[in-house]
């Protein structure tokens, strides 16, 4: 892996691989993640995936994409630390297997090129129709996160955790701002992101990397580049006096338990081995005695969130058990706290952890999303790193990191007919 | 091991038959450092009904996927934390047709293997245990019923097919799973889990050999016999029209759904796979005429998309998404079927959507888990899936809508929608 500056706060992350059939080519913008701007950048970079000025519709652009064998550029929003990452992942067959021997990376990085620098445009905004059509779309996938009660749950907790805070806003912002939206002022937010925010590009595929720098700068050569401001800092998170409880009620079946816990030690991978005991893995407390042992769930685990420093659990549950399973949430938490462990547990987390940073070198996908983590919160580990600092750290220091977890927000989603 | 080679895929597959039945896959990939083992079973949620020593077993709707839970258990423990120990991440999935069990893992894969191949073939149940199961399960089966793209899915299945078991829930019922016993669970290993109804299938950094002299040493002996199963006799006709259901989602949503022609078994299904996919792709691919008409008249949005399936003696071609006017949207998708079969396509949009569909099949091969369930399907339905650029260079733009007329027609079609609950 090397990471090089291709041009005024443009860096490309090459990730060289002969072992795929696809190469894969990602170009992500870094933005501070606000309310404000959330969901205007969401909707630009749907309305640029609907045309450019050399493929004006749908049709032309999918007819190009059917020419580069099916090449796939899907519009990616994403949550990264407090900043949202947005823009395009390709993926197209890599040179060696396109059967008429074309060279497909240079079309493919010119592509990418006009679809973040040179939209179709009428009387300097988006075509109207583009704009419409995506604003409606955007407001229905904001609430379409309802029907996915997991992830519409999880989301929840964050919100109420982390009101006020940066890490509390959805990745794709809220159904009021975005229907708010309106032209001029989304058409501003795409010039300003262009030609002010950091553009990180991820390349892993066969190709020399001299070969993908020519055909970046070449593709990009019309980006617009002013002074690049740093990214915040992240806000403090602080710590309820008492936990807040947040219960919902909407027409479910099951009952959904979302737990949010602040953690008050710096020490990452002790927190990454105690979270993946607690509730990280399919060898995990929550996973052995919620599950497994009283049958309250079909799943029931927890997540790290490593810039942050939280840990959220989530769960789904019979409305009634709702008090069975938050105090055995907490008692699982507490032994992990004391140390109550049997000696396989320590060594089956750490494996796990080692297993999955092994292995990231085999998913292209994987990869990209890791190295965008990485440079969207200031960061320079590679997954070697991480595995190194995993296996040094001991189960003192576990204990000493995880005795500094305290409950903070409890979000239970329960259903209409519990109504007394 | 015989290799086989497949030049314009890069790939090379060792194949071997074990004296007990067993069919064996190994895939080696020098470059990567993850190694993969799946071993699946030819037995699914469609397998409710079957021949066993003589006599015909009718088993409660979801008991394949109630077994497949019940088999991490072992005499000594739980075989997910045997696994887990060494850093692999293990899993099973059970489909209509097949249930497979997984793991990958850098390190230890022998052992990792040798544990996989010994808790899928030795039962442990107690009443206990199985008992205990009820409730994990009866979650899981609340989960799903509150997903309206599960619901919406299921219940186009129940208004194309009346009589064959391809409309019964894989997880069962919360009903259906408290008439499972021990007993029953027994029963079905003894049907369903010998070598020669299993296929295991390895890619990764490994000896192929060695791979093969494992699963000698672990599995048993002897294969079993062949288990008569029972489908019911689907008549060509549609169960029900329309479907429709209210549910707390954001907007509505909806599938129309194809009666297909069921495909028999052999290289027909790779064919008919291939023509099903390139008959979704012209009729409402991204590229098509009608989803940019339909998608520039708000009628769909990115949601929208379909496939063509196929399971034991059944075959279906499905559409949707949200879209605020369903059943609009489902007589356009009538209408240019028609249209397509009188018109055609320009031989322009034809090749580019071959190519297309190509890079598609070759992206597939990026992941391990899909190499290893493409293979399983396709031993299980008589075919070699890696032919697929062979079948490509062979179809024809008149094959996909002769493809369309034969299936894609008005009789054939049923509506399932859910809509939001009033407030």
């Amino acid at each position: 892996m090397t990471r090089t500056q291709l041009a005024g706060g443009v860096f490309l992350t090459f990730l060289p691989a002969k072992k795929f059939k696809t190469s894969l080519l990602s170009a992500q913008f870094v933005v501070p993640l606000r309310w404000e701007t959330a969901s205007a950048n969401a909707l630009f970079s749907a309305i640029l995936r609907r045309g450019t000025a050399a493929y004006p519709d749908m049709g032309a652009l999918s007819a190009r994409l059917d020419q580069l064998y099916g090449a796939r550029f899907d519009v990616t929003v994403r949550k990264k630390g407090e900043s949202q990452c947005v823009g395009f992942v390709a993926s197209l067959i890599d040179d060696s297997f396109a059967p008429g021997g074309e060279r497909l990376l240079e079309p493919a990085a010119a592509l990418l090129g006009e679809l973040i620098c040179r939209p179709v445009t009428r009387d300097g905004l988006f075509l109207e129709e583009y704009f419409d059509s995506e604003k409606t779309n955007l407001v229905d996938a904001i609430r379409s996160i309802l029907n996915d009660k997991r992830s519409y749950a999880d989301s929840r907790l964050l919100q109420e955790m982390c009101t006020g805070e940066p890490y509390g806003v959805p990745r794709l912002g809220n159904e009021q701002i975005a229907a708010a939206l309106y032209p001029q002022m989304v058409y501003d937010a795409y010039r300003e992101l262009i030609s002010a925010s950091r553009l990180e590009i991820f390349y892993s595929g066969s190709a020399e990397q001299s070969r993908v720098e020519d055909a970046l700068r070449a593709a990009l050569a019309d980006l617009p580049r002013k002074d690049i401001p740093a990214l915040p800092e992240f806000a403090a998170h602080v710590l309820p006096e008492e936990p807040r409880i947040v219960t919902e009620r909407l027409d479910v079946t099951q009952g959904k338990l979302g737990m949010g816990f602040f953690c008050g030690s710096g020490d990452a991978a002790a927190l990454l081995l105690g979270n993946t005991l607690f509730g990280g893995s399919s060898n995990s407390k929550l996973f052995l005695n919620v599950r497994e042992k009283l049958s309250l769930c079909y799943y029931a685990s927890s997540l790290f969130h490593r810039q942050k420093g939280l840990i959220t659990v989530s769960s789904g549950i019979e409305f009634e058990n709702y008090q069975k399973a938050y105090d055995e949430i907490l008692a699982q938490l507490e032994a992990v706290q004391k140390g109550q462990l049997e000696d396989w547990e320590l060594e089956a987390a750490r494996s796990t952890l080692l297993n999955a940073y092994a292995s990231m070198g085999d998913s292209q996908g994987k990869l990209e999303n890791f190295y965008l983590g990485q440079a969207a919160t200031g960061r320079d580990e590679t997954p070697e790193e991480l595995a190194e600092q995993v296996r040094a750290v001991t189960s003192e220091r576990i204990f000493d990191a995880m005795s500094t977890v305290k409950l903070d927000t409890v979000y239970f989603l329960q259903g209409k007919e519990a109504e007394a | 091991m015989n290799p086989v080679q497949y030049e314009r895929l890069g790939e090379t597959v060792y194949c071997e038959t074990l004296p007990n039945g067993l069919e064996l896959r190994v895939i080696p990939k020098p470059d990567h450092a993850k190694k993969y083992a799946f071993f699946a079973t030819r037995y699914g949620g469609m397998d409710t009904r079957f021949q066993l020593s003589g006599r015909w077993l009718d088993t409660p709707a979801g008991i394949a996927h109630y077994l497949e839970h019940k088999m991490f258990d072992t005499k000594e423990g739980n075989a997910l934390q045997e696994l887990a120990k060494n850093g692999a991440e293990p899993n099973a999935f059970t489909s209509n047709a097949m249930t497979g069990y997984y793991f990958d893992s850098t390190d230890h894969f022998d052992e990792n293997l040798e544990i996989l191949l010994s808790f899928v073939s030795v039962p442990w149940f107690t009443d206990e245990s199985v008992a205990k199961e009820q409730g994990i399960i009866g979650q899981e089966i609340r989960m799903i019923e509150d997903n309206p793209d599960w619901q919406i899915y299921v219940r186009m299945l129940r208004a194309l097919y009346s009589v064959s078991t391809a409309r019964t829930s894989i997880a069962g019922t919360v009903e259906s799973i408290s008439h499972i016993t021990a007993e029953t669970l027994y029963d079905c290993h003894k049907a369903f889990y010998t070598p020669s109804n299993m296929i295991l299938t390895v890619v990764g950094n490994v000896d192929p050999v060695k791979v093969s002299d494992l699963a000698r040493r672990v599995l048993p002996k002897e294969g079993g016999p062949a288990v008569p199963r029972d489908y019911g006799q689907e008549p060509e006709t549609v169960a029900e029209r329309e479907t429709r259901l209210a549910m707390e989602v954001s907007s509505p949503q909806f599938l129309t759904g194809y009666k297909c022609r069921p495909v028999p078994e052999g290289e027909d299904r790779l064919r008919a796979m291939i023509l099903g996919d390139l008959a979704c792709d012209l009729l409402f691919g991204e590229s098509s005429p009608l989803y940019q008409r339909l998608y520039g008249q708000g009628l769909i949005n990115s949601s929208f998309g379909g496939d063509f399936e196929l399971m034991p003696g059944v075959a279906y071609l499905y559409a949707g998404g949200e879209s605020k006017e369903p059943r609009a949207v489902a007589e356009e998708l009538q209408k240019e079927a028609d249209r397509l079969v009188r018109q055609g396509v320009e031989e322009d949009f034809f090749q580019r959507a071959l190519r297309a569909s190509f890079g598609s099949s070759l992206r597939g091969l990026n992941s391990f888990e899909s190499i290893a369930v493409s293979l399983t399907e396709g031993y299980f339905g008589g075919y070699d899936p890696f032919r697929f650029p062979q079948v490509f260079d062979a179809v024809t733009q008149k094959d996909v809508l002769d493809f369309l007329q034969e299936n894609v027609t008005a009789d054939r079609a049923v509506l399932s929608e859910i809509v939001p609950k009033e407030a």
